[in-house]
């Protein structure tokens, strides 16, 4: 078998010596698609920041065989930034390129696929700021895309977006995976996670891991969110979360795209 | 009016302030824009209030005032940087006690007897004093600022975007911020011969601050900065040399017009381009300028 693109073994996470998220074991093969549930500060953006090398485990092992680039959740992005969805596009050539080199032609019309890539091709020129939530979620996306990475953390990317561009972007991350790429994608949403090869259940510790027909199962989830579990009717094996779980907050995507 | 705009180059040394105060408002101009959206006025302004021991001990030791200038900016900035370590919580309140204190002992030396007259020209600078070794000075380094700024501008506009966010294998935050640090702290120094320890920080960050309110790009922003610093850097020695006032406060007067014109052009154009934002928050406001 091909080196898998993430391997995990006894790894515990945490902030200043303290643990937050302990016992992980799993591998990922590449070209991958793996969603990440939890419940909030179940230790998804915690997991994320230990693949992306911004922390280091506190135990155990972990090797990343990938480039990476990460969508942040909250975008931690500055509206205040004079910039164009382009030039934020365009930064994530930055990654690849050396240090003494300025991002070109080639690398700007890179960007500009990227955004096309998004379905943001016709607001390419606009500000940064100026855009919707969801809007500036998918110039996130197509930066880490420019960065050309071989591994892609999404957090939380579907928060914000509405149905069309929900089912867009998970048609992106479907081809992505076909083009090789391993794609994480924390979520809220147990019937997203199900549709992708792996699934990942965190709660301070790993609850579950593998292929999602046998990973979530009822104990699972209640495990995962501790018990507040509504079952779906005619599908008493599985449950969704109560509404408070799904925080639609702050974008509001209409139809001016 | 010719003459009025003629008369100063007949002399020698206000040729001379004048290529000087171009030279330091492209420079600054041009770094001013990453020092505003970096959000580091106070670390510049610092920097320039903490070298005022150094710049007062050269004038009573009779040494170049760069000189003096460096090693002053070198111990303020370690200094500045020790305190904000250790006390990481109050590091603000730490770095103003060191920074005052720095100014305290420049102002005690200042006031000593043995002090040479025109120490003030230290507080507000003495564009007109220029000799034609400071502007091959400010010429050198401040070329070195901006090729650093062109060298360096898609990393500085990536770190500052969000740092840490959307990084792996893209520059480090920490070095790029350091970096820019440095590149202030030159700045500052090349300033100082002109305008002064208590004005330099004006033409840092208010041509920048007035650019910013009129566009919405980057590299737009940087270009106007520079002309607004540059104008407003000739337009104070112009009122200075015929209205006989000081030239440094002559061109921070000149800035702080430029600001608030800034601010009133920016404010008529909001009420006309964009009365209808409130209706309808996810249409992209298309190229405001
Ligand atoms: N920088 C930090 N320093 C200390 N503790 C932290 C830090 N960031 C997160 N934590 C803690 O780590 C735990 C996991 O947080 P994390 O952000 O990984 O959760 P999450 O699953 O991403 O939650 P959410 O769904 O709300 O995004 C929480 O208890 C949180 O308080
Ligand atoms: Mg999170």
């Amino acid at each position: 078998m091909a080196e898998p693109a993430i391997a995990a073994a006894h790894m515990s996470l945490g902030y200043a010596g303290r643990a937050v998220l302990r016992g992980l074991e799993f591998q990922v093969p590449t070209g991958s698609r793996v969603g990440i549930l939890g419940p909030n500060g179940g230790g998804k953006t915690t997991l994320f920041r230990a693949l992306t090398g911004e922390i280091e485990p506190l135990s155990g092992h972990l090797e990343v065989n990938a480039t990476t680039a990460t969508v942040a959740q909250t975008d931690r992005s500055r509206l205040d930034y004079p910039v164009s969805a382009l030039d934020v596009a365009t930064m994530g050539s930055l990654a690849r390129l050396p240090w003494w080199k300025r991002p070109g032609r080639a690398e700007r019309r890179r960007a500009r696929e990227a955004l096309a890539e998004v379905g943001l091709a016709e607001l390419a020129d606009s500000t940064f700021g100026d855009l919707s939530g969801g809007q500036r979620q998918r110039v996130l996306i197509a930066r880490a895309l420019t960065a050309d990475a071989e591994l892609l953390l999404m957090d939380e990317p579907f928060t914000g977006l509405d149905t069309t561009n929900e089912q867009r972007l998970e048609e992106l991350i479907d081809s992505l995976a076909v083009k090789g790429r391993t794609v994480m994608i924390a979520t809220h949403e147990v019937e997203q996670a199900e549709r992708w090869d792996l699934v990942l259940c965190l709660n301070g510790e790993q609850i579950s891991f593998g292929d999602p027909a046998v990973a979530i199962s009822k104990p699972v989830l209640e495990a995962t969110y501790g018990g507040h579990i509504v079952e779906i009717p005619g599908q008493p094996e599985l449950g969704v979360l109560p509404a408070h779980h799904h925080h639609h907050d702050e974008g509001h995507e209409g139809a001016g795209q | 009016m010719i003459d009025w705009l003629v008369d100063p180059l007949t002399h020698g040394f206000t040729v001379r302030a004048l290529i000087e105060i171009a030279l330091l408002g492209v420079t600054s101009g041009a770094i001013g824009c990453w020092v505003v959206l970096y959000r580091i006025s106070y670390s510049a302004e610092s920097l320039a209030h903490g070298m005022f021991p150094g710049l007062v001990g050269a004038a009573l030791l009779g040494l170049p005032l760069m000189l003096g200038g460096a090693t002053g900016i070198i111990i303020a900035g370690l200094l500045i940087a020790v305190v904000g370590r250790l006390s990481a919580d109050a590091a603000d309140t730490a770095i103003a006690v060191v920074v005052t204190s720095l100014f305290g002992l420049g102002v005690l030396l200042a006031l000593s007897p043995d002090s040479p007259p025109g120490i003030q020209a230290l507080l507000f600078g003495d564009p007109l004093g220029i000799t034609e070794g400071q502007l091959l000075v400010t010429a050198l380094l401040g070329a070195t600022v901006l090729a650093a700024l062109w060298f360096g501008h898609d990393r500085l506009l990536a770190v500052g975007f969000d740092g840490d966010a959307g990084r792996a294998g893209g520059p480090s935050p920490g070095l790029i911020q350091g970096l820019l640090l440095i590149l202030v702290a030159v700045t500052v120094l090349v300033g100082v011969q002109g305008l002064g320890n208590l004005l330099v920080a004006a033409i840092l960050v208010g041509p920048a601050a007035a650019a910013r309110l009129l566009t919405d790009r980057m590299k737009p922003m940087i270009l106007l900065s520079a002309g607004i610093a540059v104008l407003s850097g000739v337009a104070g020695l112009y009122l200075s040399f015929h209205g006989r006032v000081a030239a440094g406060a002559a061109i921070v007067a000149c800035i702080l017009l430029a600001y608030l014109s800034a601010a009133f052009l920016a404010a008529a154009k909001t009420r006309l381009v964009r009365p209808t934002r409130k209706e309808t928050p996810d249409e992209p406001v298309t190229q405001l300028v």
